[in-house]
């Protein structure tokens, strides 16, 4: 996967953790982006599905995160670099139902442990790097076309 | 004035219109553009919620529902299929069944009420929410302007919207089927005319979203049978209220906003109203942000169908009236859940198709191109005053931006920009 050379769009935005009042902010804009370049909605779906759950683990679990946002002739791309707490069992942390949630962010409706499924199950790659105590990073690939 | 093939149930009368500009600001989905002093609707995007039509203070936005005494030969039986709507612009004093005799006084063969069908309609919905595997939450779909905004701008969410044949169509069809046994004549030979509030449903009769013909022949507004029906209920003799069909919502139930939910079995849902409201929701589920709701009823007139641009009466008194009607009215719905599981097991419920999404086309085919075109965009409104003005005839700056880069209108037209050069 190296059309890198070919980035056509290319924007940043910051997510702050803890700001449950703009959760979801990122992830809005870039669905609106994709909209009106005009993706099939399928794809639009796929990417904001992945996008909002990984920012919504930001919101919940990290201090701050970068976000890149990238469109290539072939892929949407969106990359989360956050500093955190990192993930210490990515294997367990990916798995249906495994979440550290807390009361708190249960009752706001959050802590289901489908999130990084759910990201798993639309993006068509993902790769997550993770170190405990500094931060992880979140990329999302997603097939622009059918 | 109707552009891409799309067919739509109102349109501004030139003559009238002076551009005066208030159909630009209410129009929830951007689709009017007022040009050399006129108002002009855009086609595509255009989802026909009426609002332009209430808003406009000339009456130059004129729907295009039937008129009535409009009879072609080619049918040898005319039925009227009322919104429930219509009984609560009359007292509620007036019984339904007085309605119906006076809708056969000026000229309808047969009547049908909807009543009994959104009573099944609200079981249907409990099955199919029940055994729901999908995404949540549902929409309802009785709302065409709600289909239709979301086939169109939020394209990603029609799967949402619950896949039953809606009431009206339900009436039509099972109308039709029975007159045509009961008298002998070929379904074609019968015309259903639905009464409506709203020109929305005139847009899916003419042009169904989920199939190819709609069983409902043609729509007649409420606005235009009222005058006609209050003659003939005057001069009528008044007739014993007690008999009556029955309908645990008694039909007006569902004409009001959260009538038809609060039947249903699930505690999570919304019902929400108007399109600006309808479009913040829309927006919610779209964002993941009302996972664990179950069903959401949305009507695009304020509170409910009773708010319609095609209707007569104060939408509170039609509001008070329903429930007045409901207490005269309502039985008991579980009566017929066995018949309506048998039936719901047979597919009387469902839809011939299933809905497809209708997304708006790219500022360009090519995608480089397009997002060169939505940068430009961005460009030009970043230099815009961006007070939403609309006096260059555009509804907002971001709209205007968009029309400058798609070649409709130069940028020197904002006169914001140009009071600021000087
Ligand atoms: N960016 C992150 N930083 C630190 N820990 C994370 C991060 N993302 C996920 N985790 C950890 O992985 C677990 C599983 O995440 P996942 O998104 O699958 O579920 P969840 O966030 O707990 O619940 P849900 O996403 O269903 O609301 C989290 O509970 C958390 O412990
Ligand atoms: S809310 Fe009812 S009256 Fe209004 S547009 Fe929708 S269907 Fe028509
Ligand atoms: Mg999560």
């Amino acid at each position: 996967m190296s059309d890198e050379g070919q980035i056509m769009l290319r924007e940043t935005f910051t997510v702050a953790g803890g700001d449950f009042s703009h959760a979801g902010r990122v992830s809005t804009t870039i669905k609106s982006m994709l909209k009106q370049i005009g993706f099939p909605s399928a794809v639009i779906r796929r990417t904001a599905i992945a996008t909002y759950e990984a920012e919504m683990n930001v919101v919940v679990y990290a201090d701050r995160a970068d976000v890149t946002f990238e469109v290539t002739p072939k892929t949407i791309r969106v990359t989360l670099a956050d500093q955190g707490q990192g993930i210490a069992d990515l294997e367990l942390a990916m798995q249906e139902g495994f979440s550290t949630a807390t009361d708190e962010i249960r009752e706001m409706g959050f802590g289901a442990g489908m999130g990084l499924p759910n990201i798993k199950r639309n993006a068509d790659e993902l790769e997550i790097n993770s170190e405990v105590g500094v931060g992880t990073t979140v990329k999302i690939t997603i097939n622009a076309g059918e | 004035m109707v552009a891409e093939g799309y067919y739509h149930a109102h349109e501004v009368n030139e003559g009238g219109c002076d551009g005066r500009m208030r159909c630009l600001k209410v129009c929830p989905t951007d689709a009017i553009r007022v040009r050399d002093g006129k108002a002009h609707i855009i086609g595509e995007l255009c989802v026909d919620c009426g609002e332009c039509i209430t808003a406009c203070p000339r009456g130059a936005v004129v729907p295009l529902a039937d008129r009535l005494g409009q009879r072609s030969p080619e049918y040898k039986c005319v039925v009227a299929i009322p919104s429930p709507v219509l009984y609560s612009q009359f007292s509620s004093d007036i019984a339904p069944r007085r309605i119906f005799e006076a809708l056969q006084r000026i000229g309808f063969d047969h009547v049908f009420d909807v009543a009994r069908a959104c009573d099944w309609e609200t079981l249907a919905s409990r099955i199919f929410l029940d055994e729901h595997e999908g995404r949540w939450p549902m929409i309802s779909g009785f709302c065409p302007a709600v289909v239709r905004l979301i086939q169109v701008k939020y394209p990603e969410l029609t799967e949402h919207i619950m896949p039953l044949e809606v009431p009206r169509e339900i009436t039509a069809r099972e109308a039709k089927q029975k007159l045509s046994r009961d008298l002998g004549l070929d379904v074609s030979e019968i015309e259903a005319v639905y009464i409506t509030p709203c020109p929305a449903k005139v847009v899916s009769i003419r042009q169904p979203a989920e199939k190819n013909r709609s069983w409902l022949d043609r729509a007649i507004a409420i606005s235009e049978v009222y005058g006609p029906l209050r003659a003939a209920l005057a001069a009528a003799e008044p007739v014993p209220s007690s008999e009556l069909f029955e309908s645990a919502t008694y039909g007006p139930g569902w004409s009001r906003l959260g009538g038809m939910t609060s039947l249903l079995r699930t505690e999570r849902w919304i019902a929400v109203s108007g399109m600006s409201d309808v479009t913040k929701i829309l927006d919610d589920i779209e964002n993941s942000r009302l996972r664990d709701v179950e069903f959401i009823e949305a009507s695009a007139c304020l509170g409910g169908c009773i708010g319609g641009p095609l209707t007569v009466e104060n939408i509170y008194i039609a509001r008070s009236r329903t429930y007045r009607l409901g207490e005269k009215y309502s039985r008991n719905i579980e009566r017929h859940a066995n018949q309506v599981e048998e039936l719901y097991r047979k597919k009387f419920f469902s839809m011939e198709n299933p809905l497809a999404p209708r997304p708006l086309s790219p500022l360009d085919p090519d995608i480089g191109r397009a997002i060169e075109m939505v940068r430009k965009r961005d460009e030009i409104y970043e230099s815009l005053p961006k007070i939403d003005c609309a006096a260059c005839g555009s509804p907002n700056c971001l709209a205007f931006a968009e029309d400058v880069v798609k070649g409709d209108i130069e940028r020197s037209t904002c006169i914001v920009l140009r009071a600021r050069a000087r």
